[in-house]
């Protein structure tokens, strides 16, 4: 043991030698940052096998491979239950979110009391049953064509819920939009993001902006008139502008892109198309309220 | 022997920090530190990710050919961070939802590399898991430091919560929009760092 080895703990670099020296040769690292390399037990490495033979480094990497594999297949697979559970749950949850029900402690409960229909738009505004199980991913049914409405009554009022999504700065985003039974006064808003920076475009999920949205219309003519605009813009008397978020001018562009391109779509359904048409017998779904708005 | 472990562990919190010293980290610690409650997350998930790498990492490094070494240490890695979101979301929902921005952050701190590469594969299991738990904790000090200030006077809050008063805005102060901005994290690690070599004058560079 005549030599010690000492190791710079900045770049790795080995130094052998009695004492680390003063500076390394490599990155110029002061003394203080070598430490002394304690080789326990010595090598313990070489019992045989040569692990800087190739062979080794094939057979090692493809076992690796496989165990880590294996070992995440078992863990999605076992999981995965419980993980769809908590997705179901939580996008009940957001859709009471738009009704003004947060954090509720019995989501699932709450949802089949307040939730009385999840139906489908039809072409001429008139709703359908949606037949299949409950969704949580609205953005491609969106893109299939499947325009989801859910019908609930708070306070014995009745509420119709959209889902939204649409692309914020970094990533998608998505919310709700919940409107009074004239389907067109904002009842309440709810919108979240995946990846949207925090303090800034993160701040769409919060509640400070989504209270700018109750008592907002959302139908102008035959269009949408509902508008986020850049912070302080907004104009005071305007039912339809709504101030964005400081500072995230391009998250409050794609909220208010993702209300324009997904209401635009529901516009038979605001607009009561079909009670104009004249084709509704069966419409209680349509036309069975005041209809001189 | 025990005086090292102990040196693994505390080394790192302040004068050997990952953050200050070997300017390791960085990019996350820009992301996450505009308000105090995702820097606390993305702290306390490297500590947790760094030591139990570590401790697989110290496990098979005999075993490792040098050759891949690099690829090895980013399998353990990824997996370990995959598995842990995975089990959040099937056990801590809200967590999971918090975490999920950052799980790709974690992977690729260089921070988890590089104790991985100067530490684990040279040291034993349990010195190897102090010095990560040294290491994430060390890095989550300088994540919290420059989140208070950066939500404290860039959006008057803590945690969220409003702590500077309305009537300071009535007064006529206004939040600083710089703070939030992703530059001001660079320059309050640097106000930090200055501080750091000012304190420990052997780390000074002529």
């Amino acid at each position: 043991m005549a030599t010690k080895k000492f190791k710079c703990k900045v770049c790795g670099y080995v130094h052998e030698g009695d004492k680390a020296p003063e500076q390394c040769p490599m990155c110029q690292a002061p003394q203080s940052e070598f430490e002394e390399i304690v080789e326990e037990g010595a090598a313990p490495a070489k019992k045989g096998l040569n692990t800087n033979s190739n062979v080794y480094t094939i057979v090692y990497a493809a076992i690796m491979v496989v165990i880590v594999a294996f070992l995440l297949v078992f863990v999605s697979q076992t999981l995965k239950d419980r993980q769809t559970a908590n997705v179901i749950n939580d996008t009940k949850q957001q859709i009471l979110s738009a009704l003004n029900m947060r954090d509720l402690p019995d989501v699932a409960g709450t949802y089949a009391e307040v939730i009385k229909n999840d139906a489908l738009m039809q072409p001429n505004g008139k709703l359908a049953e949606y037949e299949g199980d409950f969704n949580t991913s609205y953005k491609s049914e969106f893109d299939k064509g499947n325009l989801h409405i859910f019908v609930a009554e708070v306070n014995g009022e009745r509420k119709f819920v959209i889902p939204m999504n649409g692309l914020g700065l970094w990533g998608t985003i998505w919310g709700y939009i919940a409107l009074n039974e004239d389907r067109n006064t904002v009842y309440g808003v709810y919108f979240s993001h995946s990846s949207e920076t925090p303090g800034l475009g993160g701040e769409i999920a919060g509640t400070k902006f989504q209270d700018r949205f109750p008592g907002k219309l959302v139908v102008n003519g035959e269009e949408v008139g509902l508008k986020v605009v850049k912070y302080g813009k907004a104009d005071k008397g305007s039912q339809f502008e709504v101030d964005g978020v400081t500072g995230a001018t391009i998250t409050s562009t794609g909220v208010n892109t993702m209300i324009n391109k997904v209401l635009s779509a529901y516009i038979p359904f605001l607009t009561k198309q079909c009670c104009k048409e004249g084709g509704c017998e069966e419409g209680e779904e349509c036309c069975d309220e005041n209809s001189n708005d | 022997m025990a005086n090292k472990n102990s040196e693994a562990f505390k080394q790192p919190l302040w004068v050997n920090n990952p953050v200050l010293v070997q300017i390791l980290g960085i990019c996350s610690a820009l992301a996450v530190t505009a308000q105090l409650k995702p820097a606390i997350v993305m702290g306390l998930s490297v500590t947790v990710i760094v030591a139990m790498s570590n401790v697989i990492i110290s496990l098979l490094r005999n075993t490792i050919p040098n050759r891949i070494r690099i690829i090895i240490q980013l399998v353990v890695v990824a997996a370990l961070v995959t598995i842990v979101s995975e089990i959040l979301k099937a056990f801590a929902y809200d967590v999971s939802v918090q975490l999920s921005v950052y799980v790709g952050l974690i992977i690729t701190n260089c921070i988890l590399m590089g104790r991985l590469e100067a530490f684990a594969m040279q040291n034993g299991p349990w010195a190897s898991f102090l010095d990560g738990i040294g290491n994430g904790l060390g890095y989550a000090v300088i994540l919290v430091v420059v989140a208070f200030v950066r939500e404290l006077f860039g959006s008057g809050t803590l945690f969220g919560f409003q702590v500077i008063p309305q009537c300071f805005y009535e007064a006529g102060y206004l939040n600083n929009g710089l703070m939030i901005m992703p530059p001001m994290a660079l320059i309050l690690a640097g106000c930090i760092i200055w501080y750091h070599r000012a304190k420990n004058k052997d780390l000074q560079e002529n």
